[in-house]
């Protein structure tokens, strides 16, 4: 197992400010913007991008937390977790909603997040931002807002670690070893 | 959502559930829900936590998710209920799992089928979940050791009533936080009462401070004496005056008519008046003490009209927080680690 830092906390802070300019910028303005933050780092992200944009343009976009617990479709599987949250989501109904995440990797997370929304009601349009694009897709799903594209293999650990949820901030890749990868 | 306060109060808010303790992963591992009597604090935490989430959907506009899509639930009752078996199936269906129910009067049990034979009959139809009430204590222990399906106890004879107790006890603790040093009532037939005891087994783990009082005829032999941890470490009172006195919560039990007939105690009249919880005596309790009832309420009987009705009775919203605490039940059971591994694999991947 071999470790580097691929971003420091400065580099999670630009990555960051650059996400919030390029979200108004793409949308001419904050008017009927809503963030969702999807559990667990998507919510620190979330509320990061919305200060970063309250700094430089005045306005507070309305922050909302997505759990997809229950929309996930590969519960049973090896690993998959049954510890759920409750979502908390703003109106969106004629909104348009960017989803944020912290890493976007087979697209299978966001497909639920998508399924999640549309059952709170139906947004003028969705958009997607997130810290890190691994690549792997296995949906037809891209991000339109990308903190840092991180080409990696699927045996890679992308580990992202923010100050809010873990107490520490960086984001490294952890290269399992091929041999490791197949045992 | 819609009112601002500053971001960082926000963002502190909603970071922090994540930091909770024994949220981890794999948290959960049974397969089958029978009785709180072996329940961890960690596990009925995690219980109460899904809760939550499953309030959530509930609040919704359309409260229903897919996440038991796929999931045969059986509700098999040989009892008759109609909170709890409705409870059951809106829970499962608002979870997206079909729901089938059968009524032991309509099947084969009335041929003469074994238990074990319709626990074995309705997994071989696709039973993924049996939700089984029985006049039986420890019916539903017997169904589980024959199933390779989750077995949900919901209510043997007077043994446990698991479900009833976690939905009291999330009713609890969103009107008093954590029950730890809460003085908790329960007033009635003890002795008769499956409700009482899985309540008393959840409310001790977590620390509560729990009290029985009911006539010395339906107090369950040895309770309130035992030292080897066989039984629920509770103080008996016969006095109910001196029970409630200081109370948080007065739980009040169903007063079955045919225990008159059995000799328990001389008549409702004479019940009602040396153990009804009335106006009176819910006045010597905490201000703002809650009211609990499990239900169908004898009002009159053990419960007076104007507290079953007034504005400490929390009894809508346990039937309320009763389909929540279902979900979770539901969720945990089939998604979690002890679920039957084959289950999982059948389920299609999108």
């Amino acid at each position: 197992m071999q470790d580097s830092s691929v971003m420091s906390p400065a580099d999670i802070r630009r990555a960051v400010t650059r996400i919030a300019h390029e979200i108004v910028e793409h949308n001419r303005g904050t008017e009927q913007l809503v963030f969702v933050g999807m559990l667990t780092r998507g919510v620190p992200l979330a509320y990061r991008i919305a200060r970063a944009i309250a700094e430089f343009e005045g306005e507070q976009v309305p922050v909302g937390t997505l759990d997809i617990g229950l929309y996930r479709d590969d519960l049973g599987e090896r690993g998959a977790s049954v510890n759920i949250q409750p979502s908390q989501m703003p109106d969106i109904a004629g909104k348009r909603v960017v989803l944020i995440d912290d890493v976007l990797y087979t697209g299978r997370t966001v497909r639920a997040a998508l399924d999640a929304l549309i059952d709170y009601g139906r947004p003028e349009r969705i958009q997607l931002a997130v810290l890190v694009d691994r690549g792997h897709r296995e949906l037809p799903i891209r991000a339109d807002f990308v903190g840092k594209n991180i080409p990696t293999s699927r045996a890679d650990d992308v580990q992202v670690r923010l100050e809010e949820t873990d107490g520490e901030e960086y984001v490294r890749v952890a290269a399992v070893e091929e041999a490791e990868a197949f045992r | 959502m819609t009112t601002m306060r500053p971001l960082e109060t926000r963002a502190a808010e909603a970071a922090a559930p994540f930091a909770a303790p024994g949220a981890e992963e794999g948290a959960w591992r049974r397969r089958h829900l029978l009785d709180l009597d072996d329940f961890s604090v960690d596990e009925l935490d995690f219980v109460m936590r899904t809760t939550d989430a499953m309030k959530e959907v509930l609040s919704r506009e359309v409260p229903r998710v897919p996440a038991l899509r796929g999931t045969t639930i059986v509700t098999l009752f040989y009892e008759n209920s109609t909170r709890t078996r409705s409870s059951f199936e809106l829970a499962g269906k608002v979870l997206g799992a079909d729901v089938i129910n059968v009524s032991a009067s309509g099947s084969s049990v009335t041929k003469g089928e074994s238990l074990v034979d319709t626990v074995k009959t309705l997994q071989a139809v696709g039973a993924d979940v049996l939700v089984m009430r029985h006049n039986r204590s420890g019916a539903p222990y017997l169904a589980a050791r024959h199933a390779h399906c989750s077995v949900v106890n919901a209510g043997d004879g007077l043994h446990a009533h698991p479900t009833q107790g976690l939905l009291d006890l999330y009713t609890m603790r969103t009107s008093l936080g954590d029950v730890r040093g809460k003085r908790v009532v329960i007033v009635g037939d003890v002795l008769h009462s499956r409700v009482a005891r899985s309540n008393m087994w959840s409310l001790t783990a977590l620390g509560a401070d729990v009290t029985v009082c009911g006539p010395p005829t339906l107090i369950p032999a040895g309770l309130g004496r035992d030292t080897e941890g066989r039984l629920p470490p509770v103080r008996v009172e016969t006095d109910i005056d001196r029970a409630i006195e200081g109370a948080d919560v007065v739980m009040t039990l169903r007063m079955q008519l045919e225990r008159m007939h059995g000799g328990f105690v001389p008549g409702a009249r004479e019940y009602s008046r040396l153990y009804q919880v009335n106006a009176a005596r819910l006045g010597l309790a905490k201000p703002g003490a809650l009211v609990l009832h499990p239900g169908p309420m004898n009002e009159g009987v053990e419960i007076s009209h104007e507290v079953a009705h007034g504005l400490q009775s929390h009894v809508e919203e346990q039937v309320q927080n009763g389909v929540a605490v279902r979900m979770a039940v539901l969720w945990l059971i089939t998604r979690g680690a002890g679920a039957k591994p084959a289950r999982a694999a059948a389920r299609g991947s999108l």
